[in-house]
């Protein structure tokens, strides 16, 4: 069925009168945001015009210009590189050993961009329409828009470098599709792309400290923005190793630290990905932008134990020829799956939604698979009573198509899977569960990528503007590289322009403030003495945003994770048991203040979800689907980015909402059958 | 199972370490390795005891922060990272060693943790193709025959963990260099700086404290990303080359 304009829903089923407010209580209503800063006129201009209306600043001046960048990723490696290339005065910072070892390297699928080398149809305008669609119209048309626009440059720029992309044998370089669209556009590195896009900007940074133009400084974490005059001019990090609380000063902080999706606990982020950094940029008054939409990968391997510290992701593709079932009978849970007939399995994704079968949407596959556990129909290990796992079963493909096809296809897919169960998917059906992935939530940026604080720069998963509700695949790694490169380099020179600024004392009551909350928080953790471990609470606040904030949301579920969530923070400051000294390397204490920011993000999170009673890509909304039991979106009511302002301790959070217009494509509701 | 661990303590970067024994009961073989240090870390927070500091970030292989010597072996017992490595490769009733990187040019931060920054600046000694952000020529002006970038990305895939160093009895990093040096070699865009790389990279090299490479393996068999030894021939083959051409 063709895509159908929304004109109105018939099954809203909210009382009527357009007043009724399920997060009345919880926010207060700030003034709109008017003016995200993006230049008028026809949108393939726009960006061009920006750039030319940016200031310069002359070479000579450039390196009196101080500039902070937080996080070493392909946002923040990217931004570092070239700032440093065209002279300016960076500190590099990230809290890993090393800044080839931030999260980016784990992607694995790929990096899209608009170069139509096959000739099949694709364009910037066409990458441009299938990221809006994707993100269900809830991202901002101009920023996605100069997205695809430059995302041909990177590729260019990373061939430069010497990023071994996949190759055909005439030595061209070799796409595939990705993520249900229809145009090969997806440049790779076998299923490690991620890496070797983070390794290219990882080495191009490296040259510029060797130019002394950037300065690393690794195993260092921010705790604090230092905002003066209303602009952000430093930050205070605390060096791991030697737990002293540093202050850096600068003209100028960009915040490339990544994104959030640890509030879950179980994820397949690394272990240290965090909120922090963006969190205390928020508290400073930046605001934080949708932080409700979190993205949740429906094939990967499951929980298998309480012990269990993080989930893997394994690629999509393998719902190309596997086949997911549960037995019909749950006293059939405990069976090897190979002596379960026909007759007694469900292939519930073939039988509901007989069109698409295996390869429905990322998030109705993820749910679908969280109704038959949650019936009591899942298989594998039971963990905290449920068993939370689907089968994924290649035995039909391999009749079809022979071990050895289906072998050079997914081969490494099954040795990894292999590693982490102890069993072999050629012979029994793999086991596979959703898990948080990705965030499209952040901190709100302008055009520009600055955040409401100015002199406060925030790109790459970050920040929140180009993704909307949704993500395709392929995506978050063009966002990345797009910001650090393209974008970032351009917008941050028209506002250095006015650099440098004052020099800012030591003294300064601001900075001043800014270690003293560092210290402070430090002395609690370490004082409180109680009996419980940071990653008891971490734990258990990840299974309250899972089980009320994850895959599926209601109006009472969320208020009830609201409470439990600030019943647990309150026992977590009065309880928990931080051992060892402040001034060595402490990975408790790192862990209680990341997990203390969690808390607060992860309420904010639920209001966020309260308010947006619609369901709109990854975020489903209980009260609001179709008869059929689909998402339905409200484009009449909520085609609007919240962004919440922080109003201080025990205040209620402000809710500033930015418009969402698009002149350039017509909003369309999705449908999935 | 039950499991006897001996671990490697040591405060900080001065002080003296020394092996202490933990018993750990109920680990389950599905647990990975440093799931298993995990559940230990609760209990010593239990008991009062401050956590075993040890490093792992990704958690799936590929960020190359785990380290550890298991048994003597870096990275343990199989041909993968610390973090990928499952209890099920153990027995019930086994006593494990667990010590940190043993290196001079890799110094112990603390427990299990080393410093391992003498890697980066290896890298800043020409680890790199020098273009500057905007200056790149459209990606198909050239062409890279597929064998040259299937063999570059092999060896580009290696995630500076260091298990070849710790692995070494001299304690080399001929491994990793040489991967970087043919990573770079095997494509056209590393070309115009090829000599200057080697012979910087290789100054840094014996400059941190590395030690030669006396062709004795032992990195390629610990490496978790399978390098190939011949990276070090290929090392060695433009070292000779660049000083041939007055490098
Ligand atoms: C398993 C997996 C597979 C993926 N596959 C794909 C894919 O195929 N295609 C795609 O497009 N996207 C993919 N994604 C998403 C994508 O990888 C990320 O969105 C993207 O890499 C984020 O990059 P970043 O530079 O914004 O942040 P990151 O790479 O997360 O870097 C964050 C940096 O900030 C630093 N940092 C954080 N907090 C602090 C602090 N307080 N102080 C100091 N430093 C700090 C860290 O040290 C790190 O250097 C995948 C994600 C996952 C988890
Ligand atoms: S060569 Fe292998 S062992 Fe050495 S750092 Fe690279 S991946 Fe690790
Ligand atoms: S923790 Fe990343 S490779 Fe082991």
């Amino acid at each position: 069925m063709p895509d159908t304009t929304l004109t109105s829903d018939p099954s809203h089923d909210r009382p009527s009168g357009g007043s009724y407010d399920d997060a009345a209580g919880f926010y207060t209503l700030g003034e709109p945001l008017v003016d995200p800063k993006a230049p008028e006129g026809p949108i393939d201009q726009r960006w061009q015009q920006r750039k030319f209306d940016a200031r310069l600043v002359n070479p000579a001046n450039r390196r009196k210009l101080d500039v902070i960048i937080v996080g070493t990723g392909l946002a923040g490696g990217s931004a570092a590189a070239t700032l440093g290339e065209a002279g300016y005065n960076v500190k590099s910072f990230c809290y890993q050993d090393s800044p080839r070892r931030a999260h980016s390297i784990a992607a694995q699928g790929g990096i899209n961009a608009a170069k139509n080398y096959k000739e099949d149809g694709d364009s910037v305008h066409r990458l441009f329409y299938d990221t809006v669609k994707g993100g269900d119209y809830r991202s901002r048309e101009s920023n996605v828009y100069r997205l695809a626009e430059v995302s041909t440059n990177i590729i260019d720029q990373c061939v430069a470098q010497g990023v071994p992309f996949a190759r055909e044998y005439g030595g061209l370089l070799d796409n595939r599709s990705f993520g249900g669209v229809q145009v090969s556009r997806t440049f790779y590195a076998r299923g490690q792309t991620g890496q070797q896009l983070l390794i290219g900007a990882y080495q191009a940074m490296e040259r510029q400290v060797k130019a002394g133009t950037v300065t690393e400084y690794t195993r260092h974490e921010m705790l604090e923005v230092i905002v003066v005059d209303g602009r952000a001019r430093g930050i205070i990090a605390r060096d791991l190793v030697t737990g002293e609380v540093e202050t850096h000063t600068a003209d100028v902080v960009v915040l490339a630290s990544g994104g959030y999706g640890n509030v879950f606990y179980l994820s397949t982020n690394a272990m240290g990905s965090n909120v922090t950094a963006a969190w205390r940029a928020h508290r400073k008054g930046a605001y934080m932008a949708n932080p409700c939409y979190t993205q949740i990968h429906p094939t990967c391997i499951p929980v298998s134990g309480s012990h269990q510290s993080k989930l893997t992701l394994m690629s999509e593709s393998l719902r190309n020829d596997g086949r997911i079932w549960v037995p019909k009978n749950k006293s059939d849970a405990d069976k090897d799956p190979r002596d379960i007939p026909e007759e007694d399995r469900d292939y519930y994704l073939e039988r509901i939604y007989p069109s698409f079968g295996n390869l429905v949407p990322r998030d109705i596959a993820s749910r679908a698979a969280k109704y038959q556990c949650d019936d009591g129909k899942g298989v594998g290990p039971e963990v905290d009573g449920v068993r939370r796992g689907v089968y994924l079963d290649f035995a039909a493909a391999i009749e079809r198509l022979g071990r050895d096809a289906v072998e050079s296809k997914y081969g490494n897919l099954f040795d990894m899977y292999a590693r982490i169960t102890g069993e072999n998917p050629y012979e029994v059906p793999m086991r596979i569960y959703p898990a948080v992935h990705y965030v499209m939530g952040g901190l709100w940026v302008d055009y520009d990528l600055q955040s409401s604080i100015p002199g406060l720069f925030v790109t790459g998963e970050a920040n929140f503007s180009d993704h909307g509700a949704n993500r395709l695949g392929a995506s978050a790694l063009m966002q990345g590289l797009a910001d650090g490169y393209f974008v970032l380099p351009h917008t941050i020179r028209d506002y250095l322009a006015d650099g440098p600024f004052e020099e800012v004392p030591a003294d300064h009551p601001a900075v001043v403030e800014a270690e003293k909350s560092v210290q402070d928080r430090i002395d609690h953790f370490l004082g409180v003495n109680g009996t419980r471990s940071v990653d008891s609470y971490h734990r258990e606040l990840g299974n309250i945003m899972w089980e009320y904030c994850g895959m599926e949301r209601s109006e009472d579920g969320l208020k009830k994770a609201i409470d439990l969530i600030r019943t647990l923070k309150d026992d977590f400051y009065r309880n928990v048991k931080v051992l060892g000294a402040a001034d060595t390397l402490n990975q408790s204490l790192e862990k209680a203040g990341r997990v203390a920011d969690f808390f607060e993000l992860g309420e904010l999170m639920c209001i966020d979800a309260l308010n947006r009673r619609e369901s709109c890509g990854g975020h489903f909304r209980a009260e609001s689907q179709t008869e059929d039991g689909e998402a339905l979106r409200h484009d009449d009511e909520f085609a609007y980015v919240s962004a919440w302002e922080w109003a201080g301790e025990d205040e209620l959070p402000v809710l500033h909402k930015e418009d969402l217009v698009y002149t350039a494509i017509e909003m369309k509701q999705r449908s999935y059958k | 199972m039950k499991l006897t661990l001996k671990i490697w303590r040591q405060p900080d970067a001065s002080a003296k370490g020394a092996m202490r024994t933990y018993e750990l009961d109920d680990v389950s073989p599905d647990m990975s390795f440093l799931e298993m240090l995990d559940v230990l870390n609760e209990e010593l927070n239990e008991q009062g005891e401050e956590p075993i500091a040890f490093d792992s970030d990704c958690r799936e292989g590929i960020c190359g922060m785990c380290s550890l010597m298991i048994n003597g072996d870096a990275h343990g017992p199989e041909v993968t990272t610390t973090c990928q490595l499952h209890m099920r490769s153990f027995s019930d009733g086994d006593t494990i060693t667990i010590e940190p990187w043993r290196a001079a040019a890799f110094p112990v931060v603390k427990d299990l943790v080393v410093d391992r920054s003498a890697f980066d600046r290896i890298i800043q000694q020409g680890g790199y193709v020098s273009v500057n952000t905007g200056a790149a020529p459209e990606a198909h002006s050239v062409q890279v025959p597929k064998d040259a970038a299937d063999r570059a990305f092999d060896v580009a895939t290696c995630i500076g963990c260091g298990a070849c160093v710790a692995a070494c009895p001299n304690g080399s990093a001929s491994l990793f260099v040489g991967a970087k040096i043919t990573h770079l070699g095997e494509l056209p865009q590393g070309q115009a700086e090829r000599d200057g790389r080697v012979v910087d990279m290789v100054a840094q090299h014996d400059h941190e404290g590395f030690g030669g490479c006396t062709n004795i393996g032992a990195c390629t068999a610990a490496c978790p990303k399978e390098i190939p030894l011949d990276v070090i021939s290929q090392l060695n083959k433009d070292l000779r080359s660049s000083m041939m051409r007055g490098r």
